[in-house]
């Protein structure tokens, strides 16, 4: 408990207080502006070094007809991006690539969820799945990609499935790890209230949870990413994602192309991550970072 | 209703409101906690309980409670309702000191017209009005112990068991708590058992102060606080409260 404070606070109640802390949130803002702003000083430094050396390869080092496998920055733009041809081409997969994600996330977050609360409602029910999520885990999701195709073929169900496989375990590990997480005390005073289960859980282990659950969503939000292109490499029945397409410029040495589809694959992940980063902060941020820190 | 043994007879006994009757306590792993403890606090009365560290004070609560259950022995608590006040606040972070006040109401089935009443007044009693859409990090130690204090008293309990709540805070912000849960006494009729390390502490709140012994616990002596209600902060400076304190002090040496 905190009581260093509360001396001060506490015999001066009202006023100080809300005074106090409303400085403090001023101060805090005011300065990270300017310190973010000196801050992307450096990264920016940095990405000017490697596109300096990204030319210098493509230009001095690279032959000519060698050039596809690092073409210049300003033809991946032109030819990847400019091109409408090639555009609705990559954006149509990127369509398709982020639908398979999302898909195979959702999947995930329902069923990692449903069995983190399943486990956690009886020590013999997580003492007799947990184990099998770890295993779930560890098993190398290549070495499943055959038998996947021998049960359900080549097209996007399977690519779904394989997003769900690697975006399981985080979310599972995380929701068991948060729903244990509400202190002892916590749960002695809903047992004095005679809380039942549903209400245990809904009133304090879930709110508890939350913090793990949205770090889970977020680990496996990049990690859904990546399996959904390990889908399109492998399952390329019906409409082609990036991942398909990654393969297909590889085979025709198509470089510029090649690198727009990882620009843009990169782009998803990123994109996916902060999508899950803010509604994580949405849902708990008020109170759990500012308990943090 | 949370009693262990309590049947419910309500007018059965009208006088003991927590009745202890040679209740001993032997945990899982051997160690035995109380040795034939009896204690009575009546209706009205405010009975502090004082003793050693790990000397089994904090069992009583929890078995009195129901949290943990007898070995031997009986307890009855005669009352509609029980408040229990933790050593830690115990707040939801989630939740606003309102909706923290509310909890209790909440898990009890208080119809929610009743609950907001209730919360409302109980926000007001402890003095923190204007602080109901906090967070708990945004309270300091003592505020939390008002919101927590202020739960209970939604339920309106004719028994208040409290278990060291202002152990952790500094000794200001401590007896000004002191006061004011002396004046929530007064206002409401409810019999009390207060834990408490401070010798100070328990004789300026209570009616009796009892004190138990080292592990395994036994209740070595039961002292009356002889000053009348409403009390005032100075009374803790007067000769008669040093005599009162001095009297405690002797029985907790003589039994740690």
């Amino acid at each position: 408990m905190t009581t260093t404070l509360a001396q001060s606070t506490d015999t001066a109640m009202p006023a100080s207080t809300d005074a106090v802390g409303g400085t403090r949130r001023r101060a805090a803002s005011g300065k990270s502006i300017g310190r973010r702003l000196r801050g992307l000083v450096p990264p920016a430094i940095v990405f000017g070094v490697i596109i300096g050396a990204w030319y210098f390869v493509s230009n001095v080092v690279l032959a000519p007809r060698l050039r596809y496998m690092l073409p210049e920055p300003h033809e991946i733009i032109r030819i990847g991006f400019m091109d409408s041809h090639n555009l609705s081409e990559l954006m149509q997969a990127l369509a398709v690539t982020t639908k398979v994600t999302f898909a195979g996330l959702g999947i995930a977050i329902v069923l990692g969820v449903g069995s983190g609360m399943l486990m956690t409602q009886a020590k013999w029910l997580e003492a007799s799945l947990f184990p099998w999520a770890i295993i779930l885990q560890t098993v190398p999701i290549l070495a499943l990609i055959p038998m996947i195709s021998f049960w359900f073929g080549y097209g996007i169900s399977s690519r779904i499935l394989v997003c769900v496989l690697i975006a399981f375990f985080p979310i599972v590990s995380n929701t068991v790890f948060g729903l244990q997480s509400a202190d002892r005390g916590m749960h002695e005073l809903f047992s004095l209230h005679g809380a039942n289960r549903f209400t245990r859980l809904w009133k304090l282990q879930l709110p508890a949870a939350l913090p793990a659950i949205f770090a889970g969503f977020k680990v496996s939000a990049g990690l859904a990413v990546i399996g959904a292109i390990v889908g399109d490499l492998y399952f390329k029945q019906g409409v082609p994602g990036i991942g398909t397409l990654l393969s297909v410029y590889t085979s025709r040495l198509e470089g510029e192309r090649l690198f727009a589809a990882i620009l843009l694959s990169s782009l998803l992940g990123v994109a996916v991550f902060l999508l899950f980063g803010w509604l994580g902060n949405r849902a708990v941020g008020r109170w759990y970072n500012a308990n943090r820190g | 209703m949370t009693t262990t043994t309590a049947t419910a007879t309500a007018t059965a006994s009208a006088t003991a409101a927590v009745r202890f009757d040679g209740v001993s306590k032997q945990f899982k792993d051997g160690t035995v906690a109380l040795t034939g403890a009896d204690l009575t606090v009546r209706a009205g009365e405010f009975v502090a309980v004082v003793g050693p560290s790990g000397c089994g004070k904090s069992t009583l609560l929890r078995i009195a409670s129901g949290l943990e259950s007898v070995t031997d022995g009986a307890v009855q608590v005669d009352a509609r309702n029980v408040g229990y006040v933790f050593q830690d606040a115990t707040l939801l972070p989630w939740r606003s000191v309102r909706a923290n006040v509310e909890l209790l109401a909440e898990l009890d089935g208080i119809p929610k017209a009743e609950r907001k009443r209730r919360t409302a007044e109980a926000i007001e009693l402890v003095g923190l009005t204007g602080f109901e859409k906090h967070l708990p990090h945004e309270l300091s130690g003592g505020m939390k112990m008002r919101t927590s204090l202020a739960r209970s008293l939604t339920l309106q309990p004719d028994v208040f068991l409290f278990d060291e709540p202002f152990g952790a805070l500094d000794e200001i912000t401590r007896e000004r708590l002191n006061g004011e849960l002396l004046k929530l006494f007064q206002a409401r009729t409810f019999a009390g058992l207060f834990i408490t390390h401070s010798v100070a502490e328990a004789v300026f709140l209570s009616t009796r102060v009892v004190v138990m012994s080292g592990r395994p616990g036994r209740i070595v002596a039961d002292i009356a606080v002889p000053f009348d209600y409403p009390r005032d902060h100075d009374l803790r400076y007067t000769e008669a409260f040093g005599a009162v304190c001095g009297e405690v002090s002797h029985y907790l040496r003589s039994v740690s």
